[in-house]
């Protein structure tokens, strides 16, 4: 049974040409994941070197390239990332499967999104090494001054705007694979969150991306000819760059984001051997996100001159995006509560999404209010805050969901104990990393500056070890993994107790997935 | 699972249907460019605004087939214009009472 | 299953151009979102701008650009009716309006340029910033919508080819019903540019 299933496996075809021109999802999912953890690991290595400089301002590197370091750190981990993380790789590879689907509603299109994907990140990589030097902007590109500056931001933009592109495509392949590809019986309220969330994420990247497009279009236009929309010597208003930018950039913390609660919806039932509390309230407080997020960007502006009335508004709807993600929470507890929870490294990782994730959650709720933001609006502790959210949220979920579907994706079994260690590690150098920053923030400490008066350098120097502990713990989580595909044990089908669809069929799966397609009955509901 | 298994139906069938929303959109050009001549002041604007958005539906409801789309479609379609126009709103609110 | 598998799906296409579309709608919103914060707060330069916009042009492109739409949206029919002919013949006349059009735009643009008005131009400079808004409004918004314009020809001219070779049938029309999306939204936002820029005088 065994060895004819491993005939069958997506992996049989071989050679080069097999791999790039394939349509197939899961080939184009594990493509997107080796670019993804690779982008991941320079921005890693970027964000040490930030770190590094700041226990000991000047003598590492100088003041402008730390100004670049720090804008290509958040370009490639913001855009290269953490944007296209979940979705392009699990979302690829599982969501078909998912729903009972051969494949997504447009093949062909995926692979042009892949293309498209490295492209942009080409672009990207170009306009850091030839002649200007790297963007110097921070990654937000904020206008006046990246209109001004001499680095390459024409060029990253350019990148930016094609990565953009790519990820339109996606959300569009995705939504519409939901809407017509789902197996005869798989009702929506039979889907699994995880295709929920991939479904409220598509929309945003939908209707929120093409904003983006257009600003960026705006900056080369401002940049090559002089077309001063946001220049106030010419009647334009720099503030509406920032409306515009962010009126993408809030909702694309939910593109991170939601795919993330998605990986932890079905990571904490398998493991607490429980159906989830509340699928519902769990699947409309993703629509819910997706659809009150998108009305809140102006938190980012609180203290660029924007006028009061548009701040009180803002502030408001802030605090309305904590209800849904709180009912998320309380229903994965509530999931908990009574379960039989099995402390494998998945559930591990979950568990400390939901705690890191909490953390971020709660302090994003401080800096929402108007009052502390006027405070530490511009400090570390903005940079601690969505940290918390982003690597201890959408990051440690793509570890979660890397533990999770690794046997699936591969076929093979990685060592549980090296997972718990790195685990370990990285979850102690993670708080020691970002939660000084939460203290060096509230006691003052500008973001993105390059030096700073004595007082602040205890918890820098925290910070900074914190930093060579976590880099220590996702070395062992990697050495883990990556030994695993060479020399892992085979995988069973199902080696967790999985219930939806990915775990009835070969690991890794045949390559149209399902010998005939499956028809689901309600044993859910 | 609907309309997987056959050809969907003609909804319009006379290429006259089209000809006769064109003559009504040329109208509409017409009648536009008149009020934009006569001074109606700060009204004109509105008003062909107005006509604008007419000839707008009208191209929505025949040339792209709304008019017999599903409620999906349809419902899309008007919350992605309600979401533009709350952006609109929004930014307003701060560029008003700056 | 399998035979349902096989079977096309009208839907899923015709889904996926619509949520393109939206994109596009959001896209073209952002230069709306520009346009009426800067018209609110410039009123009067927005006027004296629209004035030396040449009326003429901006009303025969707009008429062009609907009969095209009209000519396209009958090609679509025709295909599906099976008139094949007829529907070359229609999507050809599109692309050849889609020309027209584009040639008026140009007509139009070197006028201004000529006149010195184009973007970081001296003679802009030296307006009032309302109208170097204005005009930089005026090029970004009609030359987005030309490059629409110039893509829909190539699209269009595609189709004429697959309609040619019997790509595209009444069976198989997918492509062709798409094409015709766009090019009516393409047509949409111009109805939207024509007033906003030529008759706010």
């Amino acid at each position: 049974m065994e060895d004819t299933m491993a005939d069958e496996s997506f992996y049989r075809e071989k050679g080069f040409r097999s791999w790039i021109m394939s349509t197939d999802h899961k080939r184009i999912g594990i493509q997107y994941l080796g670019a993804l953890l690779s982008f991941f690991s320079i921005g890693v290595l970027l964000g040490l070197l930030i770190r590094l400089n700041l226990i000991a301002p000047g003598l590492i590197i100088g003041q402008e390239a730390y100004n670049q370091v720090f804008s290509t750190h958040g370009i490639i981990m913001i855009f290269l990332f953490i944007i296209p993380g979940i979705p392009v790789a699990f979302g690829n590879f599982f969501l078909p499967i998912m729903i009972g689907a051969r494949d997504v509603a447009f093949p062909r299109l995926n692979r042009f999104t892949w293309w498209l994907y490295l492209t942009g990140a080409a672009i990207v990589a170009l306009s850091l090494f030839i002649a200007g030097g790297p963007p110097d902007t921070g990654w937000t590109f904020y206008a006046p001054y990246s209109i001004r500056t001499s680095a390459n931001v024409g060029l990253a933009v350019f990148g930016v705007f094609i990565l953009g592109f790519s990820s339109i495509l996606t959300g569009i392949n995705f939504v519409t694979t939901i809407h017509r590809l789902r197996a005869p019986g798989m009702t929506w309220f039979r889907l699994p969150l995880f295709v929920w969330t991939l479904y409220a994420t598509g929309w945003v990247q939908l209707l929120a991306t093409p904003v983006l497009a257009i600003t960026l279009v705006f900056i080369i236009l401002g940049r090559v000819f002089g077309v001063g929309f946001f220049d106030p010597s010419r009647g334009g208003d720099p503030i509406l760059y920032e409306h515009l930018f962010w009126t993408y950039s809030h909702p694309a913390v939910y593109i991170m984001v939601l795919p993330a609660m998605g990986v932890i919806s079905e990571v904490v039932p398998v493991f607490a051997r429980k159906a989830i509390f509340g699928y519902k309230a769990v699947a409309y407080s993703a629509l819910a996100i997706a659809g009150v997020g998108y009305f809140v960007w102006g938190h980012h502006m609180f203290t660029s001159g924007m006028s009061d009335t548009a701040r009180v508004i803002f502030s408001f709807i802030s605090f309305l995006v904590a209800v849904p993600s709180g009912i998320k929470i309380f229903n994965w507890v509530a999931t908990l509560y009574k379960g039989s929870i099995d402390m494998k490294p998945p559930m591990i990782f979950a568990l400390s999404f939901i705690f890191l994730f909490s953390i971020g959650g709660l302090t994003g709720l401080i800096i929402g209010s108007l009052a502390p933001n006027l405070q530490l609006h511009g400090t570390y502790f903005i940079v601690a805050h969505f940290h918390y959210v982003m690597f201890g949220g959408a990051g440690f979920a793509i570890l979660a969901g890397l533990h999770y579907w690794f046997p699936k994706m591969f076929g093979k079994m990685y060592k549980e104990r090296p997972a718990r260690i790195g685990w370990l590690i990285l979850f102690i150098g993670f708080n020691l990393l970002y939660f000084s920053m939460f203290i060096l923030g509230y006691e003052g400490m500008p973001r993105r500056y390059f030096d700073y008066p004595p007082k602040y350098f205890f918890w820098h120097l925290v910070s900074t070890i914190g930093s060579w502990i976590l880099a220590v713990g996702l070395a062992i989580i990697a050495w883990n993994l990556i030994r695993a595909v060479f020399r892992g044990e085979k995988a069973p089908m199902d080696p967790w107790g999985g219930r939806t669809l990915e775990w009835q069929i070969p690991s890794p799966p045949p390559s149209e997935n399902f010998g005939e397609i499956p028809v689901i009955s309600g044993e859910k509901d | 699972m609907e309309g997987k298994s056959a050809v969907p139906e003609i909804h319009i069938k006379s290429y006259f249907t089209y000809v006769y929303v064109w003559i009504a959109l040329l109208l509409l050009l017409a009648a536009t460019i008149y009020v934009a001549r006569m001074n109606f002041t700060s009204f004109s604007v509105l008003i062909n605004l107005l006509i604008a958005t007419v000839k707008a539906g009208l191209v929505l409801a025949f040339f792209m087939h709304m008019r017999y789309e599903g409620r999906f479609l349809k419902g899309m379609l008007l919350l992605t214009l309600v979401a533009l126009t709350c952006i609109i709103a929004l930014t307003f609110s701060d560029v008003w009472y700056r | 299953m399998q035979v349902v598998e096989e079977k096309r799906d009208y839907t899923k296409a015709k889904y996926g151009m619509w949520f393109f579309l939206f994109t596009e709608m959001l896209f073209f919103g952002g230069m709306f979102i520009l346009y009426s914060i800067y018209r609110s707060k410039y009123p009067h330069d927005f006027h004296l701008g629209a004035s030396q916009e040449n009326l003429l042009y901006g009303s025969i492109n707009t008429a062009v650009l609907l009969t095209s739409s009209l000519a396209l949206a009958v090609a679509v029919l025709a295909v599906r009716k099976g008139r094949y002919r007829f529907s070359i013949f229609l999507q050809a006349a599109t692309v050849l309006m889609g020309g027209i059009f584009l040639v008026i735009k140009y007509l139009e643009w070197s006028e201004k340029i000529s006149r010195g008005i184009y973007p970081n131009s001296p003679v802009l400079l030296r307006m009032d910033v309302g109208e170097i808004i204005f005009f930089g409004l005026y090029y970004v918004m009609t030359g987005i919508h030309g490059l629409h314009v110039f893509i829909g020809m190539i699209v269009i001219s595609f189709m004429v080819y697959f309609t040619a070779t019997g790509d595209i049938t009444s069976e198989n029309y997918s492509k062709m019903e798409n094409t015709g999306l766009y090019w009516h939204f393409v047509d949409i936002v111009w109805i939207y540019l024509f007033p906003l820029f030529y008759l706010i005088t």
